[in-house]
C-alpha cells in the first residue's frame, strides 16, 4: 500500500501544563510597591483622611520618632520576653505530650479526649482565671500564650508521629533495634518535618494571644502600645505599632524558614 | 540454618489469611513464595521472620546461624524502607549501630555490603538522589550487612521498571552464588521465581493453602541460556496451570469488594 502524503504541516499548539506555578519573585516586590504607593497617593490627594489612616510616609516617620525615642524598642522587648517564654514553654511540654501520644498507646487513649475537649476553648478566655492563679504580672500573660500553644502542638506532636512511615518502624524492628532507639533514630527524625511546619501555626497563635493579653491586661508591649495609641487617635502610631507586628512575624517566619533549611536539607 | 513451619494459619479478625501451612525451607536454598495477589505470602514471610505471630502453628529453626550474623532474619522490603535523611552509608549502618562492633569492623562491614552492591561510588548520596534500582540495592546492602542466616525478601523487584528488575536479578543471583544465603523471595511474578528459586512454594488463593512445591533443577547461570529454554517454558506452564483459576478467581474477589 502506498503511503499517503501530507497534505500540509502545521505546528502542534501547546495548550498547558496544568496549571503548574512558576517563579515570579519581582511580581511579589512590584505588588508591594504599588500598594504603597497606591497607598500614599490615596493619602495624598486627600481620598484617604489620616485621622482614620495615616500615610505610609507618616507611618515610616511616628515608626522613627518611636524607636529612637526608646519607646518602640523598650515595648518590642517585653513582647519579645512574654512570646518567647509563651512559644517555649507550651511547645516544650506539648511536643513531649504530643509525641508521647504518638507513640505510646496509654498517654494516647487518655490524652485525645482531654485535649478534644479543652483545644476549641479561646485560651484568651481564660486571661482572667490566670490573672487570679498568677497576678497581674509576666506569668498569667506568658501562661495563655504557653495555653494556647500547647494544644496545637500536641495535635501536632502526635499526628507528626502518625505520619511516620510505619514500613520504617517494621524495618527497624526487623533489624531488632530497642525501642529508645526507634525512637531516636526513625520517629523523630521523620516526625520533624510536620513538627516544624507546626511550629509555623504555633508561632502565629503565640502572636495572636500576645497581643490580646497585652490589650487586656498590659502596660508595657506592643499590644498595650496599639491599643493606647487607638485610645489617643494617633492613628500613625497605631500603625506604626502594626507594622512592628508584621515585622515580628516575617522574622519569626524567616528563623523557622532557616531551622528547616538546616534540619531538614535530607529533603 | 534452615525453618520449619508446621501447621501454620492466620486471621487477620475474621479473615483467614492462611491455612495449614506446613513448609521447610532448606540450608542454602531460594525458596520462592508464589501466589495471586492477597494470598497470604507477605503474611507467612512476616511469621517466619517474626514479625507477626501465627493465629495458630509454629515456626521452628534448625541449625545454628552463621558466625558474625549480627541479625539471623532479615528482611528486604518492596517499598526499600530506607531513612530519607541518611545517606546510603548512613542506611546501612542503621542495621549495625546497636551491636557492640568496633568502629573498623562496623566501617568494614559498611564498605564490603557496598563493594558487593555496586554501591561504593554512592556512599554518600541520599535516597532520593537515586534511581529505584539503586535504593533496593541499598536495602540488599543494609541486609547482606548484618550477615543473615536467613533472608526474607518481600517482593522485592515489584516496584522496579522490567529492565531495572531484570539487572537486579543478575545482581542477585550473583549475590547468592557468593554467599548461599538461604533465602524466601516472595513474589506474583512467574518468570521471577523460575530465575531466582531452587524451589517455588505455590499457593492457593485466600485463604493461602500450599498447593504444590515444585524444584527448578535447572543451575541459576543456564536459566538465561536458550537450550534451557524448553525447560523453563514447560515448568512455566506447568505452575500456570496450577495458579490460573486460582489467579482469575482472586482477581474477581479484588474486583467485587
Amino acid at each position: 500500500m502506498a503511503e499517503q502524503s501530507i497534505a500540509a504541516e502545521a505546528r502542534v499548539a501547546f495548550r498547558g501544563g496544568g496549571f503548574e506555578p512558576g517563579a515570579r519573585r519581582w511580581a511579589s516586590w512590584l505588588a508591594f510597591a504599588a500598594i504603597i504607593a497606591a497607598w500614599q497617593a490615596a493619602s495624598s490627594s486627600g481620598l484617604l483622611p489620616a485621622l482614620l489612616m495615616p500615610s505610609p510616609w507618616q507611618v515610616a516617620r511616628a515608626f522613627g520618632e518611636l524607636w529612637h525615642s526608646g519607646r518602640l524598642p523598650g515595648d518590642l522587648g517585653a513582647s519579645l520576653y512574654r512570646v518567647l517564654w509563651g512559644w517555649f514553654l507550651g511547645t516544650a511540654v506539648g511536643l513531649v505530650a504530643g509525641v508521647a501520644m504518638g507513640i505510646w498507646t496509654t498517654p494516647r487513649a487518655i490524652g485525645i479526649p482531654i485535649v478534644s475537649a479543652l483545644f476549641p476553648i479561646p485560651k484568651i478566655a481564660l486571661l482572667p482565671l490566670l490573672i487570679l492563679w498568677f497576678g497581674i504580672g509576666e506569668p498569667s500573660k506568658i501562661a495563655t500564650i504557653a495555653l494556647g500553644v500547647f494544644f496545637p502542638t500536641v495535635i501536632t506532636g502526635y499526628s507528626a508521629v502518625d505520619s511516620v512511615p510505619r514500613n520504617l518502624i517494621r524495618m527497624a524492628q526487623s533489624f531488632n533495634l530497642p525501642r529508645r532507639e526507634i525512637i531516636r533514630k526513625i520517629l523523630l527524625p521523620g516526625a520533624m518535618p510536620a513538627i516544624l511546619a507546626g511550629f509555623r501555626i504555633s508561632s502565629s497563635i503565640a502572636l495572636i494571644l500576645l497581643v490580646a493579653a497585652e490589650m487586656i491586661g498590659a502596660e508595657h508591649g506592643v499590644g498595650a502600645f496599639i491599643l493606647q495609641a487607638g485610645n489617643l487617635m494617633q492613628t500613625d502610631q497605631l500603625v506604626a505599632g502594626v507594622v512592628v507586628l508584621s515585622l515580628l512575624g516575617l522574622a519569626i517566619s524567616t528563623l523557622l524558614g532557616r531551622l528547616e533549611r538546616a534540619l531538614l536539607r535530607w529533603r | 540454618m534452615e525453618l520449619l513451619l508446621e501447621g501454620v494459619s492466620h486471621r487477620y479478625g475474621e479473615l483467614r489469611a492462611l491455612e495449614a501451612i506446613d513448609l521447610e525451607v532448606r540450608e542454602g536454598e531460594t525458596l520462592a513464595l508464589l501466589g495471586p495477589s492477597g494470598c497470604g505470602k507477605s503474611t507467612l514471610l512476616g511469621i517466619m521472620g517474626g514479625l507477626l505471630r501465627p493465629s495458630e502453628g509454629c515456626v521452628r529453626v534448625r541449625g545454628e546461624p552463621p558466625a558474625g550474623s549480627l541479625n539471623p532474619f532479615t528482611y528486604v522490603f518492596q517499598d526499600f524502607a530506607l531513612l530519607p535523611w541518611r545517606t546510603v552509608a548512613g542506611n546501612v549502618a542503621l542495621a549495625l549501630e546497636h551491636h557492640r562492633l568496633g568502629a573498623a569492623e562496623r566501617t568494614r562491614r559498611i564498605e564490603e555490603a557496598l563493594r558487593l552492591t555496586g554501591l561504593e561510588e554512592f556512599a554518600h548520596a541520599y535516597p532520593k538522589q537515586l534511581s529505584g534500582g539503586m535504593r533496593q540495592r541499598v536495602g540488599l546492602a543494609r541486609a547482606t550487612a548484618v550477615r543473615p542466616a536467613l533472608l526474607l525478601l518481600d517482593e522485592p523487584l515489584s516496584a522496579l521498571d522490567a529492565q531495572t528488575r531484570e539487572l537486579l536479578m543478575e545482581d542477585l543471583i550473583r549475590i547468592w552464588s557468593h554467599e548461599r544465603t538461604t533465602s524466601v523471595y516472595v513474589t506474583h511474578n512467574l518468570f521471577e521465581a523460575l530465575r531466582m528459586a531452587d524451589r517455588i512454594a505455590v499457593l492457593s488463593r485466600r485463604p493461602g493453602r500450599l498447593k504444590e512445591i515444585i524444584a527448578v533443577n535447572i543451575p541459576f547461570a543456564e536459566r538465561g541460556a536458550p537450550e534451557r529454554a524448553a525447560a523453563l517454558s514447560a515448568l512455566h506452564q506447568r505452575i500456570w496451570t496450577l495458579i490460573r483459576d486460582e489467579v482469575q478467581v482472586a482477581d474477581r474477589e479484588v474486583h467485587d469488594g
